[in-house]
């Protein structure tokens, strides 16, 4: 930082490699480092993929009979750190954010280049770490919210990395947080707007606030349990005169955001694809923005929704049922404009708008659900069961992850001027679709019925319902072998697609495809309407 | 790889740069600031808690004396003014006298260390002793860190600051601003830390 040197004269120098050589090299282009992303994150995925069919093959009998349960925990517990630390944040954030937001804002590259690439790079020795933890004696075994007493009283070791590479992880996120505010406020073409930006920028510029806003606390707060590890001090420890529920306050006030975290970015991404192939523009933009940054606001001061159980007093039930009960009504407004927007448009049926429609059926279920947890007597009932996992897994895989494979349809032109096959990618919709749910619905039946989440062993009067749910989880195994074989045909010999195969109207789509490395030859162009659509009709 | 010419090259490149776009460095500082003010906030969040919510067990030792606190308190204050001076210096090209000033600062800096580990040496509890020494030693010995790496940096920009080769002069003085904002940022969370910590 104490000299700051321009990105441009530094990519064209003949330091930064060509070719595929630069998606292993230290690149500042922000294209590079979206891609690099993008398969970081992917290659977690197939891993954390791995350990989910692993628990789903365990649960398809009502007794621990593939892994003892020790290690059923430990699995448990890499699933959803490497899902949620390694794939989807660093994907939906990272991956698009860093490949389409100089784009949007009609810039070069990044606000902070260099800081860019350190905040990539720090991702793939954490991931590692992660993972290696797990082969240590005493892998963690607390579950993604390693919860005290637990994480303090299980085998120390793993937990130890565990924390040291969430809080790496956290750094990283925190860092392109930092550029992404930067890039959407100061590093706009001059005369584009902030109301004139394409809606990703918005819901980026949200999701890095809250980054900004509760990443430090959570990092705060595993330095605490860090202590509690190590050096035997007495934060959390109720043996020593803690106090667990001040973790799970400190934890839930970064984790409830880091849901938002997760699935605003997807928000944002949907609201760009859906008029694009639509043929439509996006309805109530302004209401759009309002409503993400109302998300943001509310987001920040609901996290006791997680605690219902942990002997909450009354007042603070009652005021995070109803902060939380009026988050739906910025989600409600953006559904319903999504919905506006496909509303007498020219759509076409093609494998990035059935992933996009998949995320709006979905996303309704997983927001019913989550109104309905939000309510202290239905939550009591239902808390840590199935119905928990149903509905996170419905906004997180049957939300977030749908738009994160529509968004590579959409966009593979972009990245490499080739067009990913259709018959497959409907293929892999179709498996996908019906495997997410096949999977994850009848879990809010076993939840009702009382099956408790994070535990190998259950009542046989489930195991039907469990082996359903397991051939759907085998269903979404699968769908990823046409996913794979797609894009592995389709980078060698996919048919052409030309720069605007889509005919979109917002800025990345009006240079060449794929971009050059200063992204524009010339000057950016003046987007003042990204989604004119019927305008252009007219005319 | 980079060789002194073209590391030349690079800065007026810079500040062609720096001409057509706004500088956005100071801003992208900030932003850090407000997150790294979040983790005290959390920090502050959880003792307050404590306080409030767990008792200590009787007979536990959680006095704490106030003079070595208070000139702790005193001597930032006033490496905050130091370090204006500083910055006042450089920008009217009296590099000499700014590197003084930075200097004192970081001596100022490095007395509170010293006193921060006198008071550590000499407070009748130990870090493991209950939750009030716990929560103590994290969130000074948190605040500590920030004040070392702020002293290193200080003292680096100090030597960049020299007239022959240094980095940073009235054209550059970003390093300098940066390090200048960041040490208020320090002050300031100790002022907070100060009331809620030792007055309270």
């Amino acid at each position: 930082m104490t000299i700051s040197i321009d990105p441009q004269k530094i990519n064209n120098e003949s330091l930064q490699p060509k070719g595929w050589l630069r998606y292993f090299s230290f690149s500042l282009d922000h294209k590079v480092i979206g891609i690099q992303y993008l398969v970081c994150g992917f290659l977690f995925y197939l891993i954390g993929g791995t350990l989910a069919s692993a628990i789903r093959i365990e649960l398809a009998s009502p007794m621990s009979d593939f892994m003892p349960r020790d290690v059923y925990n430990q699995v448990l517990t890499l699933h959803g750190t490497i899902m949620i630390f390694l794939w989807i944040v660093p994907v939906v954030n990272g991956a698009f954010g860093n490949y389409l937001i100089p784009f949007y804002v009609g810039a070069r590259d990044m606000a902070f280049p260099r800081l860019n690439a350190v905040a990539f790079w720090l991702i793939p020795p954490s991931g590692l770490m992660l993972v290696a933890s797990y082969f240590v004696e005493g892998a963690a075994q607390a579950g993604w919210t390693a919860y005290p007493p637990l994480s303090i009283t299980t085998p120390q070791s793993g937990q130890i990395i565990w924390i040291l590479s969430v809080l790496l992880l956290g750094g990283s996120s925190i860092f392109g947080g930092i550029n992404f505010i930067a890039t959407i406020i100061k590093l706009r073409r001059p005369g584009l707007k902030l109301m004139q930006l394409p809606m990703y920028c918005w819901a980026m510029l949200g999701t890095s606030l809250l980054v900004v806003l509760s990443t430090p606390v959570l990092a705060g707060t595993l330095i605490l349990l860090s202590f509690d590890i190590i050096a035997n001090t007495g934060f959390f420890n109720p043996v020593l005169g803690g106090n667990v529920v001040v973790y799970q306050h400190l934890f839930w006030f970064y984790s409830h955001p880091a849901v938002y975290i997760m699935v605003l970015p997807a928000f944002g991404l949907v609201s760009e694809i859906l008029p694009v192939h639509a043929r439509k523009p996006l309805f109530g933009y302004t209401t759009m923005v309002f409503s993400i940054m109302g998300i943001v606001v509310l987001g920040l001061v609901v996290w006791a929704h997680h605690m219902f159980t942990s002997g909450t007093p009354p007042w603070m039930r009652l005021f995070f049922t109803i902060a939380t009960a009026f988050i739906a009504v910025p989600t409600g407004i953006k559904f319903f404009n999504w919905v506006a927007t496909l509303w007498g448009g020219k759509i076409s049926i093609n494998s990035a708008m059935l992933f996009s429609c998949g995320f709006i059926i979905n996303f309704v279920f997983g927001g019913i659900t989550g109104v309905a947890l939000a309510q202290v007597p239905f939550d009591i009932h239902v808390h840590d069961t199935y119905f928990v996992v149903a509905h996170f897994h419905y906004i997180v895989y049957g939300g977030t992850v749908f738009i994160i494979f529509s968004s590579i349809y959409h966009w593979f032109p972009k990245v490499t001027g080739k067009l990913l096959n259709e018959k497959l990618g409907i293929l892999h919709f179709i498996i996908t679709f019906i495997g997410f749910n096949l999977c994850f619905a009848p879990q809010h039946w076993l939840g009702l019925n009382g099956m408790p989440r994070r535990v190998a062993e259950y009542d046989p009067q489930f195991q039907f319902v469990n082996q359903i749910s397991s051939l759907g989880a085998l269903l979404m195994a699968i769908s990823t072998i046409p996913f794979l074989i797609n894009v592995f045909l389709s980078v060698r010999n996919g048919k052409v697609a030309g720069d605007n195969p889509w005919n979109a109207l917002t800025p990345e789509w009006l240079t060449s495809s794929p971009p050059p490395v200063e992204n524009w030859e010339g000057e950016a162009p003046l987007v003042e309407e990204p989604y004119g659509y019927g305008k252009q009709l007219s005319e | 790889m980079t060789t002194l010419d073209s590391s030349k090259e690079i800065k007026e490149n810079n500040s062609e740069v720096n001409e057509t776009h706004e500088d956005f460095r100071m801003f992208g500082l900030i932003t850090f600031l407000i997150a790294d003010g979040m983790t005290f906030a959390g920090f502050f969040a959880a003792y307050l808690t404590y306080k409030a919510v767990n008792p200590l067990p009787d007979g536990a030792i959680y006095e704490l004396e106030l003079p070595i606190p208070t000139l702790n308190t005193i001597l930032l204050l006033i490496s905050s003014a130091t370090f204006h001076k500083a910055g006042k210096a450089l920008l009217k090209d009296k590099n000499s006298d700014s590197q003084k000033w930075l200097f004192f600062t970081a001596f100022l800096g490095i007395i509170f260390l010293i006193c921060q580990l006198f008071e550590y040496f000499h407070l009748p509890f130990g870090l493991t002793d209950n939750l009030f020494a716990s929560t103590f030693y994290a969130l000074t010995g948190f605040h500590g860190l920030h004040v070392t790496l702020g002293t290193l940096m200080i003292l680096i920009i100090a030597w960049q600051s020299r007239i022959s080769g240094g980095r940073i002069n009235s054209q550059n003085m970003f390093p300098l601003e940066a390090v200048e904002l960041y040490w208020h940022f320090v002050d300031g969370i100790w002022v907070i830390l100060f009331i809620i910590l030792y007055l309270l």
